[in-house]
């Protein structure tokens, strides 16, 4: 914790840094390359998820205090369920039809 | 509020009914992630019944996208540095990070707002198709969730002028920021797997 509260704060520059390579990095992948569909969004998708972890490690400081455990479990397991909601829904809508 | 004070930990976390506050609100966003995931869900399942409608390629115009996303994005790099100067007991620092946070939010909603107007115009309305109901579903509720973020950063903004940094409002603006980060995660998403996939089909 002691990184934080002195000094400069080059954690939340590097992670910026990070988020904006990520973001135009995403954007130039998708719209100036000529990669398949699944192809873009496999790597903008995986973007997407290493510049969720910036936020999350490097912003909202989740690996410190007490609770970082219980932290750590709770965001992963909602993410687990957000994924399960997300890939879940779209499976089952668009498969039923169409077998 | 327990009278156990360990001054060796930032202000936020000296008193274990602030960290029971703080882990609460991780629990909070745990539910959030889940709200915004069944939003994500109807998107992806009804992003392609146009209607007759216009399509994602149609509407969507990236240098407006890229835009909102860098005021956005920057806002919480800014609400980082805010949580960083009220670390060091910089109460000036801490609020005037916290105001170009604001500022920016803002800007993000005004773009956002001129956005679905120019839409309205161009005939995508929310009762156009299944894709621009989904659409406007998702990104309203993120819209709100910024617009109530505003409003509470206000209030806190108004709170710490009048009782300056104590383990409480110190506790009120680390909770704060976690939400403004993690509005910042939601838009990542909605960046990559609205604007940008809807870009590429």
């Amino acid at each position: 914790m002691d990184q934080h509260s002195k000094g400069f704060p080059i954690s939340h520059v590097i992670g910026f840094f990070m988020s904006l390579v990520l973001t135009f990095g995403a954007a130039w992948v998708a719209l100036q390359t000529s990669l398949s569909m699944k192809a873009v969004m496999w790597i903008i998708g995986t973007l997407a998820v290493v510049q969720a972890g910036i936020q999350l490690y490097m912003f909202m400081h989740m690996n410190e205090g007490e609770d970082k455990v219980a932290n750590n479990i709770n965001i992963i397991y909602s993410a687990f369920i957000a994924v399960v909601i997300v890939a879940g829904s779209i499976w089952v809508m668009t498969s039923g039809h169409s077998h | 509020m327990s009278a156990k004070v360990n001054a060796a930990l930032p202000l936020e976390y000296q008193t274990e009914q602030n960290r029971m506050n703080i882990l609460g609100f991780w629990v909070f966003l745990g539910a959030e992630i889940v709200l915004f995931a069944t939003l994500f869900g109807v998107y992806g399942v009804l992003g392609e019944r146009y209607a007759g409608g216009p399509t994602q390629k149609d509407i969507f115009i990236i240098r407006d996208v890229l835009i909102q996303t860098s005021l956005l994005l920057t806002s919480s790099f800014t609400m980082g540095i805010s949580i960083f100067e009220m670390r060091r007991s910089n109460i000036k620092g801490m609020l005037m990070w916290l105001v170009f946070t604001l500022l920016l939010g803002g800007g993000f909603l005004f773009m956002e707002v001129r956005e679905f107007i120019h839409y309205v115009h161009e005939g995508a309305t929310m009762q156009t198709s299944a894709f621009l109901s989904s659409f406007f579903v998702l990104l309203g509720t993120h819209g709100l969730h910024v617009t109530i973020g505003i409003g509470w950063a206000i209030l806190l903004i108004i709170q710490i002028l009048q009782r300056g940094l104590t383990p409480v409002t110190a506790r009120k603006a680390f909770i704060f920021g976690l939400y403004w980060h993690f509005l910042d995660v939601v838009w990542i998403f909605i960046f990559t797997f609205v604007y940008l996939q809807g870009l590429v089909m």
